[in-house]
């Protein structure tokens, strides 16, 4: 293991800048972090999404290192194919990196993301997790929780906003029996940086779920990002957690939750919700954590 | 060496000699033999490539993207719906400028499903920015996955191919086929060598990038014009060839006995041999009749079709595929290339073969007649079909 990351011991070096994302942006955040930890010999996939909207705008390219944008089903098998190429070719000490949206990893990238893991091609797949498709201006996806208000899960008379849950893509890799997968989260930046570096040492695949908030697409001040990155994992509706050796870890086991109303009441994509509603949030989210604390927590 | 093998089996032997890098495979009818061969190819060590078992044709292209990003040679094969499932990668391919070479069994598209051989697939994919080849036997095949490198990773094509074979009347047939010596294929054939639009360690780069609405056409035109000046290359490359291996495909076109002939058919793919035939019969009759074999769809050879069709009286147009609400797309193509002389030939449209329907010698005769009878001055109907049993 190399020294522990965080904000004294990580680079300087900037490999991922001058990218046009909104200011205060979660996902260009964990693509900054995740790029220092894996260094200038990183090869980057990226679908159609933000980052690869905002980072390859001819002439300005805002990776240093290589780095190509897939069609939007396909991180997963692009991703292979750099990592197989470059294993025939004989260039070795090269990581290989998909970074793909919610949408683009639980909807429409789901089969190609499959089809890797199932080979155990050498690639690290980052779903980073803004909760819908913010890129073309904040559609449910797959990944919208329940009670959501997006433009196409409008909240009114008769719906709450979205009305499906969360897709449980951590466990739906973890099902693979993926080498090495995580939850992480921008608001702990030093484990999400210690788990980029432990799927860097992981040969096979790896998958790495991070949690990015978004300003514009959950409509809350751009100095937020951060806290409300935390308070989401404090308040339990995200957890910090691990799959190794076909066993899960949780990383975090608050012992009391924090606020899930103050939580949802800064953002205006849940200001709409009632008492009821946030009822049927918490209870799935007590009836997740009652799993995990009994099978994920040793 | 000779063997007797199937199309498919002489696509794989094609790409055996090719060495590719890196082979995504997915299975799919009438194609999958070829991908079955390389997986017994890479077992026994007679191949040395890297076989990824994709899980769509989608992932199939894709993962030949990325390995091509890189500067490894890549290959996938694919046909019919499996070619439409992974059609907006094609495009995504050739604007990278990625030479990826692709087999594709041609076979009909649903619905009625149909598993037989016509082009409504890859008419399809006409305008994805791929170089086009059809190929009339085993073969051809064979050679034409050789040539498909060499001219698609030329740094002045850098652009994907694809070799496309009639479905069950090529892929499954068999015929004694040579099978190139290795030397001589590595002699033909170099390694792969990108260099400005692959990653490396040493010069990265960004590919697939976005150009807005004040870049975008000009990449465009760029990638037009090493399209239509491929077709150099492609002749070149095919004389270079037959100079090597002692087979020449005339590059672009084939004419068989066009010189005087006041009646010309285009024929593409499988069909051509059969035509060549009946032509000779026809000639052996005092009919002045030719064949005109169009090997290329795209870059589209409009040159050298006038260049044949100039002195003749009638033109048949055979398609295996129908653009619903109007005619066969090689027609199309082939009447607006004639405007391009002063006087050109009346055209007649045969559309037939669809879902595998039987083109008869017998059809192909009947076809000369009516060009014969066009030539003499008759109306005729201006597209007809060829053995169907329901009106127009």
């Amino acid at each position: 293991m190399t020294k522990k990351l965080n904000a004294k011991t990580i680079t300087n070096t900037e490999l991922f800048y001058g990218h046009k994302a909104c200011g205060g942006c979660g996902e260009s955040l964990a693509i900054r972090l995740a790029m220092k930890v894996l260094g200038n010999r990183t090869f980057a996939a990226l679908p159609a999404g933000c980052m690869s909207a905002v980072s390859f705008i001819y002439p300005n390219m805002a990776f240093t290192t290589n780095a190509i944008i897939t069609p939007f089903a396909a991180t997963g098998a692009v991703a292979s194919g750099i990592s197989i190429g470059l294993k025939a070719l004989g260039i070795e000490e090269t990581n290989v990196v998909g970074f793909a949206g919610d949408g683009g990893t639980a909807d429409i990238g789901l089969q190609a993301l499959s089809g890797a893991i199932d080979r155990d091609d050498n690639i690290i797949y980052f779903c980073n997790d803004n909760e819908a498709y913010m890129n073309t201006g904040i559609q449910k996806s797959g990944l919208t929780p329940y009670g959501t208000k997006t433009t196409t899960s409008p909240a009114g008379e008769n719906l709450p906003g979205s009305i499906t849950m969360k897709k449980n893509m951590f466990e739906i890799v973890a099902a693979h029996d993926i080498t090495y997968a995580a939850t992480a989260s921008v608001g702990y930046l030093e484990d999400f940086m210690r788990k980029v570096q432990k799927a860097k040492e992981t040969k096979g695949t790896s998958y790495i779920h991070v949690f990015a908030p978004c300003p514009t697409g959950w409509g809350y001040a751009t100095d937020m990002t951060i806290d409300l990155a935390k308070q989401a994992v404090d308040s339990g509706l995200w957890y910090l957690a691990e799959y190794e050796n076909g066993e899960f870890t949780l990383n975090r086991n608050p012992k009391e939750f924090a606020s899930v109303e103050k939580y949802l009441m800064a953002q205006s994509r849940f200001k709409h919700l009632t008492e009821d509603n946030i009822k049927v949030i918490k209870d799935h989210r007590d009836k997740k954590w009652q799993k995990m604390r009994k099978n994920w927590v040793r | 060496m000779n063997k007797f093998i199937c199309g498919d089996d002489a696509v794989a032997e094609g790409v055996r000699l090719s060495r590719p890098h890196v082979i995504s495979a997915y299975p799919i009818t009438p194609q999958t033999i070829t991908v079955e061969r390389l997986s017994e190819m890479v077992e026994d060590g007679s191949l040395k490539s890297e076989y990824v078992h994709v899980e769509s044709e989608h992932s199939a292209l894709a993962c030949a993207m990325g390995v091509s990003s890189v500067g490894a040679r890549a290959f996938t094969a694919t046909s019919s719906q499996g070619l439409l499932y992974m059609a907006e990668n094609l495009p995504y391919a050739s604007g990278a400028r990625l030479p990826i070479v692709m087999m594709n069994a041609n076979r009909s598209i649903a619905t009625p499903w149909n598993i037989y051989g016509d082009q409504m697939d890859s008419m399809f994919l006409l305008n994805s920015g791929w170089i086009q080849v059809y190929v009339e036997d085993a073969q051809e095949a064979l050679d034409m996955v050789i040539q498909a490198y060499r001219i698609a990773e030329d740094k002045n094509v850098m652009t994907p191919m694809m070799v496309n074979l009639d479905g069950f009347v090529l892929t499954h047939t068999y015929e004694l086929v040579e099978i190139p010596d290795q030397k001589m294929v590595d002699e033909f054939l170099p390694p792969i060598n990108m260099v400005e639009q692959k990653m490396s360690v040493e010069n990265p780069k960004s590919l697939c990038i976005s150009a807005g609405n004040d870049f975008n056409f000009e990449f465009n035109i760029k990638q037009n014009k090493d399209m239509i000046n491929s077709e150099q290359i492609i002749e070149m490359v095919d004389k270079e060839f037959g100079d090597k291996f002692g087979r020449y495909y005339n590059g672009m076109i084939e004419n068989y006995k066009c010189d005087d002939a006041e009646v010309i058919l285009i024929t593409t793919g499988t069909i051509t041999g059969t035509s060549r035939i009946v032509c000779d019969e026809m000639r052996s009759e005092g009919k002045k009749v030719g064949i005109l074999k169009l090997r290329y769809l795209r870059p589209f050879p409009t040159e050298k079709i006038n260049n044949t069709l100039k002195n003749a009286k009638a033109v048949g147009i055979i398609d295996k595929n129908m653009s619903f609400g109007y005619e066969g797309t090689i027609f199309t193509n082939v009447n607006s290339s004639l405007l391009k002389l002063e006087n050109s030939p009346k055209t007649i449209n045969f559309i037939g073969g669809i879902g595998g329907k039987d083109i008869t010698k017998a059809n192909i005769k009947e076809a000369f007649e009516v060009l014969l009878k066009v030539s003499n001055g008759d109306k005729q109907e201006r597209i007809q079909y060829m053995n169907v049993r329901c009106d127009k």
